[in-house]
C-alpha cells in the first residue's frame, strides 16, 4: 500500500506537491472502504444465502430459491427488510450502552479487514504484528456482545452475554496457542511474512509441516467457531432456551449489525487459517505481469478461505450444539493442553530442523490424501445404503 | 481404566464420530431434495392428482337440478340457500337462487350424498382464498333456470347426457347406499 501512494503521488495523479500526509490518509480511508463495501459486507450478505442454501440441502430441502436467479438476491431482500424495520429501545435499557454495542461488535468485524492479505499487494497494512492485531481486534466482539448483554436489561440477553463473553476468553487461549507453532516457525507475526514462509504446494504448507502443526490448524479452526459463537459453540443465541441471546432485544439495523457481523466473521476465521496454514495466497510463479499474478493469487485466496467457509456450514448441519460443561470441558481440558504440547513439540521439532523437514511434508500430505479417500469411501457407503437419487445440480 | 487411556480415549472418539457425521451429511448433500414446490413448479397441477370423489369446494350441474331441496335440508350448517318456486302458466319448478357459502361449508359431503342426480358434487379444488367473505358465497343461478326432470329411461338431450352421466357415476362410486363401490377402495 505504502508503495503504491507513493507510486501515486511521485506520478502527479494529486497535482504537484500534494501535502503528502493527507493524500495518504484520504487514499487509505478510500481503499478501506471499497474493501469493506466491495467485500466484507456482500460477502456477509451472500454469505447467508449460501449457507441457507446448502443447510437446507443437506436437510433434504430446496432452501430460498425465488429472489432472483436461484434466490441469489435473497441476502438483499432480508437486508432491504431488515433496516424497514422500527429501531426499538426497551424502556428498561441502559440507553446509551444499549445502542452502543452493535457499533463495536460491528468494530471487531471491520478491523480485521485492514491486515486481510488478499494477494502479494493486495493488503491495507502489511503490520508487523498482523496476526496478533487479527486476534486482538476479533476479541473486541466479547466488549459488544457482553455490553449488548447487560444493556438489553433482560435475562436472556445477559445470559446470553455472559455466556459468550466465558466462550470467548477461554477459547482465546487455545487459538492464541495455536498461532504460536506458526510463528516459531516462521519467526515472524506479519500476515505476508508467514505467507512467505509457505509455499504454493500443499506439502509446504504449514498445516502438513508436522505433526503438531496439523493439530494446531484443527484446534485454531474449532477455537475461532467457538469465538465467532457458531454452531457447535452457539451457547450463547441458543434458540430454544435463550430466544436469540445476547440480540434478543435487538430489532432493525442494529440486530442486522449483529448478524452480519457473524456471517462476515466466517471470513475472516477462513482468512486466519488460510493465512497460519494453508499457504495463503501462494500461487505458482506463471507470469511476469504483476496484476495477472495478483489476480490469480486473490482466487487462491478466495477459493481456500471460502472452502473454511463451506466446512464451517457443513459442521453447522452436522453437529448438535454442545452443553455449556462439555464446552467448557473441550476447551479447558483437551484443547488448552494439547495446545501446549502443539507449542513445545513444534519448539522441538525447530530446534532440530530449522529448515523444516521436506519428507514430513510429503508424508503428512499423503496421509491427508488417505484421509479424504477414506472419507469419500464412507460418503459413497452412505449414499448406497439410503438408495437414494445421487443428484449433484445445485440448481433446483 | 485409567485417566490417561479414558482422556485418549475420548479424543478417539470425538475425532471419529466427527469424521463418521460428516460423511453422513456429505452424502445427504448429495441427494435430491424431497421439497414439493406447490403451487407454481409442480410437473402436474395438485387437482388433476386427487381422486373423483375428493372433496373439494362444492359446485352444481344446474342442468340436472331437480329442484328438490334435498342438499339443503341435508346440510347441517344451512350454508345451502335455494329458492325454487312453482311458474303458475307453465307449471315448471324454476330455479331463481342456489347459494353455496364456501365460507360456511365444512365439506362433509352429506349433500352430495341426498343428491338424486349428483348435481351438487364436490370437486377437487381446493384453493379458495379470497379477500372477502361476501365473494366466498357461490352464486350458481344468474337467470332463473328451469328444474330438471328426470325421464323415464336414459337421457336423450345430447347437451345433458354427458353431464348427468357423470353425475350418477359420482353417486355410484360410494355417496348412494348400496350403490356400487369401486374395486379396492373402502368407503371414507
Amino acid at each position: 500500500m505504502q508503495t503504491l501512494i507513493q507510486n501515486l503521488i511521485a506520478s502527479g495523479a494529486f497535482g504537484k506537491n500534494p501535502p503528502r500526509d493527507l493524500v495518504a490518509a484520504i487514499v487509505v480511508f478510500v481503499m478501506s472502504l471499497v474493501v469493506f463495501l466491495a467485500i466484507a459486507l456482500p460477502f456477509a450478505g451472500i454469505v447467508t444465502w449460501v449457507e441457507r442454501r446448502v443447510w437446507a440441502r443437506i436437510q433434504s430441502r430446496v432452501g430460498p430459491n425465488r429472489v432472483g436467479p436461484q434466490g441469489f438476491l435473497q441476502w438483499l431482500a432480508d437486508g432491504v427488510k431488515i433496516v424497514c424495520k422500527e429501531d426499538i429501545v426497551p424502556d428498561e435499557a441502559d440507553a446509551r450502552l444499549f445502542k452502543l454495542a452493535p457499533f463495536l461488535v460491528m468494530l471487531a468485524f471491520t478491523l480485521p479487514w485492514a491486515v486481510m492479505p488478499f494477494s502479494s499487494s493486495l493488503i491495507l497494512a502489511d503490520l508487523n504484528v498482523g496476526i496478533l492485531y487479527m486476534t486482538a481486534v476479533t476479541a473486541l466482539t466479547v466488549v459488544g456482545v457482553l455490553m449488548a448483554g447487560w444493556a438489553s436489561n433482560n435475562k436472556w440477553s445477559l445470559i446470553g452475554g455472559v455466556r459468550s463473553a466465558a466462550q470467548i476468553v477461554s477459547y482465546e487461549i487455545p487459538a492464541g496457542l495455536s498461532i504460536f507453532p506458526v510463528v516459531l516457525m516462521t519467526g515472524t507475526l506479519s500476515m505476508q511474512g508467514i505467507i512467505r514462509g509457505q509455499g504454493w504446494a500443499p506439502q509446504h504448507w504449514f498445516l502438513f509441516a508436522n505433526p503438531f502443526t496439523f493439530v494446531a490448524a484443527n484446534i485454531l479452526y474449532m477455537s475461532s467457531l467457538a469465538e465467532a459463537n457458531r454452531t457447535p459453540f452457539d451457547l450463547p443465541e441458543a434458540e430454544s432456551e435463550l430466544v436469540a441471546g445476547f440480540a434478543t432485544e435487538y430489532s432493525g439495523w442494529r440486530y442486522a449489525c449483529f448478524s452480519m457481523a457473524e456471517w462476515g466473521n466466517l471470513f475472516i476465521i477462513g482468512a486466519i487459517i488460510t493465512t497460519l496454514f494453508l499457504g495463503g495466497w501462494q500461487f505458482p510463479h506463471v507470469t511476469n505481469n504483476v496484476v495477472a499474478m495478483n489476480v490469480l493469487e486473490l482466487i487462491t485466496f478466495s477459493v481456500k478461505v471460502l472452502f473454511l467457509v463451506f466446512l464451517s456450514m457443513w459442521i453447522r448441519a452436522t453437529l448438535p450444539r454442545v452443553r455449556i460443561d462439555q464446552l467448557m470441558t473441550a476447551c479447558w481440558k483437551y484443547f488448552v493442553p494439547i495446545s501446549f504440547v502443539n507449542m513445545i513439540g513444534t519448539a522441538v521439532w525447530v530446534a532440530i530442523w530449522p529448515d523444516g523437514n521436506v519428507a514430513m511434508g510429503y508424508i503428512m500430505f499423503a496421509g491427508a490424501i488417505a484421509l479424504g479417500a477414506i472419507f469419500i469411501q464412507r460418503v459413497i457407503y452412505y449414499l448406497r445404503r439410503s438408495q437414494m437419487e445421487v443428484y449433484l445440480n445445485p440448481t433446483i | 481404566m485409567s485417566a490417561v487411556s479414558e482422556y485418549a480415549h475420548n479424543i478417539k472418539d470425538t475425532v471419529s464420530t466427527i469424521f463418521e457425521g460428516m460423511a453422513v451429511t456429505a452424502s445427504h448433500f448429495m441427494r435430491k431434495p424431497y421439497t414439493v414446490q406447490y403451487p407454481d413448479r409442480m410437473p402436474v397441477r395438485v387437482q388433476d392428482t386427487l381422486p373423483f370423489r375428493y372433496r373439494g369446494i362444492l359446485e352444481v350441474d344446474l342442468e340436472i337440478c331437480t329442484g328438490c331441496l334435498a342438499c339443503e335440508r341435508a346440510c347441517p350448517i344451512d350454508c345451502i340457500v335455494i329458492v325454487a318456486d312453482k311458474d303458475q302458466q307453465t307449471r315448471q319448478l324454476l330455479l331463481s337462487q342456489f347459494d353455496i357459502d364456501i365460507a360456511k361449508c365444512m365439506y362433509c359431503g352429506l349433500c352430495s350424498e341426498a343428491c338424486p342426480t349428483g348435481s351438487i358434487h364436490h370437486t377437487t379444488e381446493f384453493e379458495g382464498a379470497d379477500y372477502s367473505l361476501e365473494s366466498l358465497i357461490r352464486r350458481f343461478v344468474k337467470d332463473p333456470v328451469i328444474a330438471y326432470k328426470a325421464k323415464k329411461g336414459p337421457e336423450t338431450d345430447p347437451r345433458i347426457a354427458p353431464i348427468l352421466s357423470r353425475g350418477m357415476a359420482y353417486l355410484d362410486q360410494w355417496a348412494q347406499p348400496g350403490g356400487e363401490k369401486p374395486a379396492g377402495e373402502e368407503p371414507a
